[in-house]
């Protein structure tokens, strides 16, 4: 069975009908990338997912339970995290309180040392430990959102647009991370309008326009696609 | 300076009561973004459950283990309070325009007030001397035994405010929650809950202002009697000086308030004492929109 199943999800925002009949699944192990222009419905899907916005229709399984009408703490317990849209950094907390922040529902009793982990993974987060997250860089706000994020040591996360507003060589360091985090473990749905880079780290994706599913196939099938080289490669 | 260390005093013990209503007043329209207008009305409560205690028990001999009681059990029934008008009253309201939350605080308000008329009935009442009185000299000025004790009272009660807000894991999803209710639940905070403990906490410190005003005062109003919108009136300017929304601002705006009072009746007018704390609450908002320590703009309310 699928880590994530989600079939014929539909979202309304009042009266606009963001995602019709969405289905997707996300296996244990993979990176999935979700590739769409503007308004193509791909935040959304992630915001249904976490329980950010209730769906009007359709399923959402994860690990092998229902989800839906979930509220978005319930959903972390689980070990689906999201780093949202826009980065959602606390600015005038401090970096390390965001980063405790993202441990909030764990028991355990190892948030410290995952906290020194993340430290040396993110060796910039230390330096600016006890700094308002407000006044980092927006690379190093964007290494924080995904730094929290894994401090609820999820199973599946949830990443939407990490590259956005960043320079080439910050994207390139931020797509390294991403894949090293899955080496260790942890299933992405990754969230891009940068295709190229999306394909290039993904194994399957996923294409959204205007809140539905256009095509689904391996990451390498759909780069060599002439539709996806066309609409979200910039080729041809 | 006799009179200058007179209404400095003064101005002092009326402050530390104005800033810990005006914690309440800042950290609900921190989380929600509304005035809670039903919180000077827990205020009034907080005298009156310990006064209502006090004389069941018919607790009339000085003692400070039984004052501390009482503050303690004003406190916790406040809470309860507290905790009660949010999920009756404002949770039903979450997703409803905030003008209907803000009608909705105002019913609870007279609620409350009615209410307080009919179970405490419709006159001021003397407040049992829980505190030994003594009175001491400092620099020609007289000073009131427990009038210190209600100040350090208040002053430990901010300290440890501040401690939960800016040293506690529970503190931290308080700010997190203020900045923004759906991230904070995506990092696994019970938002409804950590609102609910917001309320909490802010009705506790009603309460124990509630109790020193009855200890300070040996006496206070009937349930309905405007004085207590007043004072929660001036304590919500306080915590918009403050800025709006920050606890330490909350905690400045109220002793500003307290000495400006003090000074303004001492040394220019009693008739223009409030009239001068509201233009003071407009001078400074035109200087500095977000009050003295706040951050974010001030939304229109
Ligand atoms: N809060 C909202 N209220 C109303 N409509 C919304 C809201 N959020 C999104 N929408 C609409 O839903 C549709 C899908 O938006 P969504 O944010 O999911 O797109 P997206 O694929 O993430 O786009 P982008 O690449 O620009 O981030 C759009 O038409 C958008 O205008
Ligand atoms: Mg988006």
């Amino acid at each position: 069975m699928s880590l994530l199943e989600v079939d014929a999800l539909d979202v309304h925002y009042g009266a606009i009908h963001a995602l019709h009949k969405v289905s997707l699944a996300v296996e244990e192990g993979e990176i999935v990338t979700l590739i769409g222009s503007n308004g193509a419905g791909k935040s959304t899907t992630l915001r249904a997912l976490s329980g950010m916005v209730q769906s009007s229709g359709g399923t959402i399984v994860y690990g092998g339970r229902s989800i839906v009408g979930l509220r978005s703490d319930e959903i972390v317990r689980l070990g689906l995290a999201h780093a949202p849209e826009g980065r959602g950094i606390f600015g005038s907390l401090t970096v390390r309180e965001n980063l405790e922040l993202g441990a909030f529902s764990r028991r355990d009793g190892k948030v410290r040392s995952d906290l020194e982990r993340m430290f040396e993974r993110f060796p910039i987060l230390q330096e600016r430990a006890q700094q308002s997250a407000g006044t980092l860089s927006g690379g190093e706000q964007q290494m924080l959102a995904v730094a929290r994020a894994l401090m609820a040591r999820p199973k599946l996360l949830l990443l939407d647009e990490p590259s956005l507003g960043l320079a080439p060589k910050i994207v390139q360091k931020i797509f390294a991370i991403v894949a090293e985090i899955n080496r260790d473990g942890v299933t992405i749905l990754l969230v891009e309008q940068n295709a190229h880079l999306a394909l290039s780290v993904a194994h399957r994706a996923y294409v959204l326009e205007t809140g539905e599913v256009k095509m689904a196939g391996s990451a390498s099938e759909l780069a060599a696609s002439d539709e996806v080289r066309k609409a979200y490669l910039g080729v041809g | 300076m006799t009179e200058f260390l007179q209404f400095l005093l003064k101005g002092i013990s009326v402050g530390s009561l104005y800033a810990l209503l005006a914690l309440g007043y800042t950290m609900v329209y921190g989380i929600l973004q509304f005035i809670n207008f039903a919180h000077s009305d827990v205020f009034m409560l907080g005298a009156f459950f310990s006064w209502r205690l006090a004389t069941w028990f018919k607790l009339i001999d000085p003692s400070p283990l039984v004052a501390t009681s009482l503050l303690l059990a004003a406190m916790a029934l406040c809470a309860l309070t507290g905790f009660l008008i949010e999920l009756l009253a404002y949770r039903p309201l979450r997703r409803a325009p905030r003008l209907n939350v803000l009608i909705t605080a105002i019913g609870v308000s007279l609620f409350l007030e009615n209410s307080g008329q009919l179970v405490f009935g419709k006159d001021p009442r003397s407040y049992p001397q829980l505190l030994a009185e003594h009175t001491f000299s400092v620099g020609g000025v007289n000073v009131r035994s427990v009038e210190v004790i209600a100040v350090v009272t208040a002053l430990a009660l901010m300290v440890a405010l501040h401690t939960l807000v800016y040293r506690t894991k529970i503190g931290r999803a308080m700010r997190a929650v203020s900045i923004d209710h759906k991230v904070a639940g995506l990092m696994g905070i019970p938002v409804s809950r950590v609102i609910s403990f917001t309320f909490v906490v802010g009705s506790a410190l009603a309460a124990a202002a509630g109790v020193l005003v009855g200890i300070t005062y040996g006496q206070i109003k009937q349930p309905a009697d405007s004085s207590w919108v007043l004072y929660g009136l001036k304590a919500f300017v306080a915590a918009v000086i403050g800025g709006i929304g920050s606890v330490p601002g909350a905690m400045l705006g109220g002793l500003l308030i307290g000495l400006c009072e003090q000074f303004v009746g001492g040394y220019i007018s009693t008739q223009l004492r409030d009239a001068i704390i509201f233009a003071l609450l407009i001078v400074v908002l035109l200087v500095k929109p977000s009050g003295l320590l706040g951050r974010r703009a001030i939304e229109k309310i």
